[in-house]
């Protein structure tokens, strides 16, 4: 293992956030309180709780996913698309190193960054309203896992994007919009019953049912299945970025 | 002595069909510097880039110190530094900091010291804090080589080290090139201003169509297929040779003011002395002699013009 390779990809692109640490740390925290103005005091005045729980609260854990997923597949895709953009890639590809490695050092730095984002947003939510959370190991161990597999499925955008939309498409028509039917600011029991089989199909409805459940001990779906969930992506985009690496797909000539 | 890289039928064929490496065979001694001479889509960048790991051969073997490209990949990359054709920064990154980085992705532990060292046989230290954005062209290259040699490589590829830089500047890398060579570094250089491999290189390969057409010890191929030309100054033009002198194989210059043989330095005798009697004898007054070797250039255009006609 090329431990020196990884910590210098992770380094360097840790680098970059602390470049950019101001940005970083102010859009979370607008946009964070923009949600709590917009649905926790003028929509939330008028829904009183939640299957028992402040809908002002409620909403926190859908909130962090939210952000979470946009940043760990944005800073995924972008680490590695930036130096195929500007030619620096020819450097990874004539390094010893293999898949796993580059894949740890760059999926390592954005899963950290959308973690440093997610629990920025927490704090910022303590302002806004109460928040308790019944089994923080639960909570922390929930928001590393959607962190890693999110940014590892924008490390598969970043390899496979040949320009800049590209870069932005599958975020925008694909994740943004399942994270929102995935239940971030209403329970999957709200929806007609019809429309409660076919969100049982958007994987995010468990990663963010598992993630409430650690705040507040209530889901949508079994815990396991959460869990399940999670596992089984987190592996098919390992297994996708392992094929990537073996073939050469986009990368190499 | 073993070579240190051996290339032996690499074939390189792209999705496209087009095959740009066909059958290449070449071993790089140690410590040499040879160049790979070729012009523009002969196969030079394919084949520097197929020995680095960036392309994956069609077919072949590639050794780098004994270890196979393919199997042994973690060895033989870290035998290489590359130098792109291509001034590929990260802008925003300062100057050492990048050097670092490309240190710790070849595996190598931090070392400070070396990279200070290093950056100083660059004259790159005083900008080691700088931003790339903010430097000049010959900079960037300087600081492409600062990264290629961060691992402590034993073997270094540069791809048109000097493409698109000025006189001086290439002259400065010539430099670099020679200090390294004298730390045993061996090189691997492409290009296509001949002057350049002319200057430096230990050995020429020319490479066209993506077939390696000679390798050779420069100072031997340009004794072996370079030709000699003297040049009589005459005194007053004339028109045309002289009957005397027409079976000799001469050319007359164009301003009538001189007349140019050819001939081969090998050769058991080069006919000068009997040329200039002749002259003599044919009643034509010489004011000046001289003499010129045919340059790289020369042989090889001659060479890969030859090539393209078959």
């Amino acid at each position: 293992m090329n431990l020196h390779a990884i910590k210098a990809i992770y380094r360097f692109e840790m680098t970059r956030f602390f470049r950019t640490l101001l940005q970083s740390f102010i859009s979370p925290v607008v946009s964070t309180s923009l949600y709590f103005v917009v649905f926790g005091a003028a929509i939330g005045s008028r829904i009183d709780q939640v299957e028992g729980v402040s809908y002002g609260a409620f909403i926190v854990p859908g909130l962090i996913m939210l952000s979470v997923m946009q940043q760990a597949t944005s800073n995924g895709s972008f680490g590695i698309y930036f130096p195929k953009f500007i030619g620096t890639i020819y450097e990874h590809l004539s390094a010893p190193i293999n898949f796993l490695e580059i894949t740890l050092g760059y999926v390592g730095a954005a899963a950290t960054k959308a973690m440093f984002i997610g629990l920025v947003i927490l704090a910022t939510a303590n302002f806004f309203v109460d928040i308790e959370i019944q089994n923080w190991p639960a909570m922390l161990a929930f928001m590393v896992l959607t962190c890693v597999s999110f940014a590892l499925l924008g490390f598969i955008i970043g390899i496979w994007a040949s320009n800049f939309e590209q870069l932005q498409l599958i975020p925008l028509l694909v994740i943004t919009p399942l994270v929102f039917l995935g239940g971030s600011f209403y329970s999957i029991s709200m929806l007609p019953e019809n429309w409660q089989t076919v969100a049982l199909f958007n994987p995010v409805v468990y990663l963010i049912s598992g993630f409430r459940w650690s705040f507040f001990g209530m889901a949508d779906v079994p815990i396991g299945i959460s869990l399940l969930a999670i596992a089984t992506f987190t592996g098919l985009c390992l297994a996708v970025i392992w094929w990537i690496f073996r073939t050469g797909w986009r990368l190499r000539q | 002595m073993s070579p240190i890289v051996s290339v032996k039928d690499l074939v390189k064929r792209f999705d496209t069909g087009f095959t740009a490496l066909d059958g290449v065979n070449l071993d790089i001694e140690e410590g040499e510097i040879i160049a790979l001479l070729g012009p523009n889509g002969a196969g030079k960048t394919t084949l520097i880039s197929t020995v680095c790991g960036i392309a994956v051969p069609t077919s072949g073997t590639i050794t780098v110190g004994g270890y196979d490209s393919q199997t042994e990949f973690r060895q033989t990359r870290s035998m290489i530094g590359l130098v792109p054709q291509e001034i590929n920064l990260e802008p925003f990154e300062k100057v050492i900091n990048t050097v670092r980085f490309s240190r710790g992705l070849f595996g190598m532990p931090k070392n400070d010291a070396y990279i200070e060292k290093l950056l100083h046989q660059l004259s790159l230290h005083e900008k080691k804090d700088a931003k790339i954005k903010e430097l000049s062209g010959g900079m960037k290259r300087r600081v492409l080589i600062a990264k290629a040699l961060s691992h402590e490589p034993k073997v270094l590829f540069l791809d048109e080290p000097s493409a698109g830089v000025d006189v001086e500047l290439r002259k400065d890398m010539w430099h670099v090139v020679a200090d390294l060579k004298k730390n045993g570094t061996t090189i691997i250089l492409t290009t296509h201003y001949i002057e350049e491999a002319e200057a430096i290189a230990d050995r020429i390969a020319v490479i066209s169509r993506g077939e390696i057409k000679l390798v050779e010890e420069k100072t031997a191929l340009m004794t072996r297929l370079g030709r000699k030309e003297l040049r009589v100054e005459l005194d007053n033009p004339i028109e045309q040779l002289p009957p005397e002198l027409s079976d000799r194989g001469l050319e007359l210059a164009p301003d009538g003011r001189a007349v140019i043989y050819s001939y081969d330095t090998h050769a058991d005798r080069t006919g000068i002395t009997a040329l200039l009697n002749d002259i003599q004898k044919a009643g034509l007054q010489m004011s000046d002699l001289q003499t010129r070797q045919s340059s790289l250039e020369e042989i090889f255009v001659g060479l890969v013009t030859e090539d393209q006609k078959r």
